[in-house]
């Protein structure tokens, strides 16, 4: 009999929703990922939005996960301490030829069941974003866009699936994959191997060499490469909402966005890469975004720059998501989530779940599953340092390590401890923000480092 | 009578001492870090205290003494209590161990210094590798943590701090392999660049951007070009320390609708180091881009006599000022406008910064057609203050044209030289 019930390979927002729903079962489920940190990949490095589906290709999978994403998230998040705001946005028109094409985008947006898309006039856009650059004919509103953390998000879900009793195994590339002749399946991992009856693959980017490794040929990753650039949190009052641009037949465009944090977001670039690991910013990347900043919205570029980072989004070949059960072996393939990924996770799980059911995989309800609440790292909430009632309980929250993202002490030993803990500072900075500020550890660099070493002074 | 000083660096202690001296009745200091004292706490060197105090002695003394001078004067130093905001109604919003707290005070003094840019905000792209620093973080990470810093550094800068880096990473177990500077020459003073060439061997690259750093998981090289002839090339290292560039600390200053300076960056403040809004003063490194300790503690005694004076004698608060602006290739004046009465500067000095070297420079200060101030410096350096007279003050008109300071005559412009 194999060791497990269901492996998933791939820790990512995708990989770590999926134990999360299996863990409300009573299964034995382990979550094997290459990396040191659930969430650490192509998870972490996005827009972080979280999208209605409004311009999506209406029938397909995506479309359909992607809005039924947006409803579960929006009410798990809540509950789960993840930082969640709808925003809303305006899809602006910077030309006649651009405004030419809201038609066609409403008929798009209602053939993919939203209906609440509307057309904003040229004076109530700039009434309602005073900063955009000059220009604009006049913009579509999506209400229901926002901005969801897409760091709390895969935590909140492996934390809840650790609790639930799925194992969790980190720094543990998987090397081989077979299936076995009885049935299942035998996965070699840097840190051993493991049998499992059924076998998830969310790998991402490496979701097709999975996929390969068990004698598929479905699809292949190309890594598009996505530059983003975060202003410091004094632009922030220059942004209410997201602003999209018109997508163009190869891109959906540079936007702006809030992030939970409190910044503003400037990107992304598009260029398809041919390393998997090639998270690089460039210069040509960065002189791009920053002519059309100048563009949507000049006065953000007299900001000062916070960081500057680059994800990859694992697209394939196809137009629409990678998903596939292959139900008499018991495996399960999810692949080329692109940047919807995020929005739809919840939703992908719950697919994955009612299809593996359907596969046989016997789904028996636990008595007593387990709920999370994370800590809120969201600028839209209240955060330890604000909390006079949580600093009288334990004046560790009152003492603050990180001085431009207000972090506590007492959080970052949190961090340090619980069911999923921070092993290096890039962990440490996705659960508590902690080094995400302006200064990036001018000041308190030299603290966190010997926190994360082992120091506990106060 | 209470005043509230933000920041237990040089200035904000200085100032706290000065306040009590001159009869303050509550003088309150709140700094954010465990240890009040400011950036000297971390600065190993020798050679604090000279102007203020009378004597010389380390960073960390120095930082110390600080402190036991304004507690002794009878102010409160809170250490760990950090102002991260204004509530709605101008109260000071402070967290601290002992829980959140509004306070309103008579007078505020912002006196929150300044930092080094970081790499995110020079826009240097490539990986995000460990071992990418600033001086402040290589500081106290060999100073306060005794930390191994790494083996091979490039330091990213030609100024007084990148020398001192210089140092402090050779403390910390590393090889300086080259220091770059975009401009034709470093910015410091020779012997400290003998000192490093001679004994740390430490070769200087003039005229030299960084335009990439790469590696994974740390850092294993950067991209440098030469701005003259356009050549890239790359250079081995596992640290790279991103000096100088300061930028001062203005959040509390943003957040309270303070207006600020296009050249210095901080607060506009007139020469009684008044801002904008009444009852706030500022004073030290969140005025400018660093000037050294003992300037930045006269700048908060200065605006402990200021306010004082506001205090005890019901001054009014000026609803005008007249501002004195620079025009290229200086950078900045400070203080940057008139005080009422035309009172002296910090010092009875204005510091003004160029952004090119200039040899045997006249710079000339003018009202409008009228000249108020004319005399020759011999050398602007940028990074580096020089200090002018401020007797031209008298002969101001407050009601007038705003105040422009500039350079007339310059035997050699060095910019573009080797």
């Amino acid at each position: 009999m194999p060791d497990h019930d269901v492996v998933i390979i791939g820790a990512g927002v995708v990989g770590t929703a999926i134990a999360r729903e299996l863990s409300q079962f009573d299964l034995r489920c382990m979550l094997v990922e290459a990396g040191p940190d659930v969430g650490a990949g192509t998870s972490k490095a996005n827009t972080a939005l979280l999208h209605t589906g409004f311009d999506m290709k209406p029938g397909t999978l995506e479309s359909r996960l992607d809005r039924r994403g947006h409803e579960l998230l929006s009410a798990y998040a809540p509950e789960a301490g993840i930082p969640l705001e709808r925003t809303g946005a305006l899809l602006v028109a910077w030309s006649d030829e651009e405004r030419a094409a809201f038609p066609g985008i409403v008929d798009l947006s209602r053939a993919n069941g939203y209906e609440a898309i509307r057309e904003v006039e040229f004076d109530e856009l700039y009434r309602r974003e005073p900063h955009l650059g000059p220009g604009a004919r006049g913009a579509l509103e999506i209400p229901d866009e926002g901005i969801v953390c897409s760091f709390t998000t895969p935590l909140a879900f492996a934390t809840e699936a650790v609790l639930g009793g799925c194992e969790l195994r980190l720094n543990a590339p998987v090397t081989a994959a077979e299936r076995l002749e009885k049935g299942g399946f035998r996965v070699n991992t840097a840190r051993g191997p493991l049998t499992t009856r059924y076998l998830v693959n969310a790998a991402g980017l490496r979701s097709d060499e999975v996929d390969q490794m068990l004698g598929h040929r479905g699809f292949t990753v190309t890594p598009r490469r996505g530059e983003l650039i975060v202003f410091d949190k004094l632009a922030r009052p220059l942004l209410k909402h997201i602003v999209l641009a018109v997508p163009r037949a190869t891109t959906k465009g540079v936007l702006l966005a809030p992030t939970v944090y409190g910044n503003v977001l400037l990107g992304p670039t598009a260029r398809d890469v041919e390393d998997k690991d090639d998270t690089s910013s460039t210069s040509e990347g960065l002189a791009y975004l920053r002519s059309e900043g100048e563009r949507l919205m000049p006065e953000l570029l007299a900001h000062e720059v916070t960081a500057i980072y680059a994800g990859l989004r694992a697209a394939t070949e196809h137009t629409d998501y990678q998903l596939s059960i292959h139900a008499p072996e018991g495996y399960a393939v999810v692949g080329g989530i692109r940047s919807t990924g995020l929005t739809a996770s919840m939703a992908i799980a719950e697919h994955v779940r009612t299809e593996l059911g359907a596969a046989g995989l016997p789904l028996r309800p636990k008595e007593d599953p387990p709920a999370v609440r994370m800590p809120n790292i969201g600028e839209a909430f209240p955060r330890p340092y604000v909390l006079q009632e949580r600093i009288a309980e334990n004046p560790d929250y009152g003492r603050i390590v990180c001085f431009c993202e207000r972090v506590t002490y007492g959080e970052i030993l949190d961090a340090l401890s619980g069911p999923i803990p921070a092993t290096d500072l890039d962990g440490l900075r996705r659960r508590t923000r902690v080094l995400m500020g302006r200064c990036q550890g001018f000041f308190c660099g030299a603290r966190v480092a010997a926190m994360l070493a082992g120091d506990r002074r106060r | 009578m209470t005043v509230v000083i933000v920041g237990g660096g040089p200035a904000g202690l200085a100032c706290a001492v000065e306040l009590r001296r001159r009869g303050v009745a509550d003088v309150l200091a709140l700094d954010r870090e465990r240890e009040a004292g400011g950036i000297p706490r971390h600065s190993a060197h020798q050679g604090f205290g000279l102007r203020d105090l009378r004597r010389v002695m380390s960073g960390p003394r120095y930082a110390r003494r600080y402190v036991e001078l304004a507690r002794e004067a009878g102010a409160r130093v809170e250490e760990e209590a950090m102002v991260t905001g204004w509530s709605a109604e101008g109260a000071l919003e402070v967290t601290s161990p002992e829980g959140r707290d509004m306070i309103r005070p008579d007078a505020v003094v912002l006196a929150t210094g300044c930092r080094e840019r970081p790499r995110s905000a020079r826009l240097v792209p490539g990986s995000r590798p460990e071992g990418v620093l600033t001086t402040g973080q290589l500081q106290q990470l060999v100073e306060l943590y005794g930390v191994q810093v790494g083996k091979r550094a490039v330091v990213v800068g030609a100024e007084h701090v990148s020398f001192s880096a210089v140092v402090t990473l050779a403390r910390g177990g590393a090889d300086v392999v080259g220091m770059t500077t975009e401009l034709p020459r470093h910015q410091s003073l020779a012997v400290f660049r003998a000192g490093a060439a001679l004994r740390y061997r430490v070769p200087l690259w003039t005229r030299t951007a960084v335009t990439g750093i790469h590696g994974r998981p740390r850092v294993e090289e950067v991209e440098l070009v030469d701005l003259d002839s356009g050549q890239t090339r790359s250079v081995a290292c596992d640290t790279v320390v991103f000096t100088a560039d300061w930028i001062p600390d203005y959040e509390l200053a943003v957040l309270a609708g303070l207006e600020l300076d296009p050249g210095t960056r901080g607060p506009r403040v007139d020469t009684g180091l008044r801002t904008t809004r009444p009852g706030i003063f500022a004073a030290g490194n969140l005025l400018h881009g660093a000037e050294p300790a003992d300037v930045a503690a006269l700048g908060g005694r200065h605006a402990a006599a200021t306010a004082a004076r506001w205090l005890l004698e019901r001054c009014l608060w000026p609803e005008q000022r007249l501002p004195i602006a620079c025009r290229a290739p200086l950078r900045w004046i400070s203080p940057n406008a008139v005080g009422p009465g035309r009172e002296a500067p910090p010092r009875g000095r204005f510091g003004i910064r160029s952004g090119e070297f200039v040899r045997n420079a006249t710079l000339e200060i003018r009202q409008g057609e009228r000249l108020l101030w004319s005399g020759r410096v011999a050398r602007l350096v940028p990074g580096r203050s020089v200090s002018v007279s401020s007797n031209w003050l008298e002969s101001v008109d407050v009601a007038g044209d705003p105040v422009e300071v500039r350079l007339t005559r310059a035997r050699a412009r060095l910019t573009r030289l080797g």
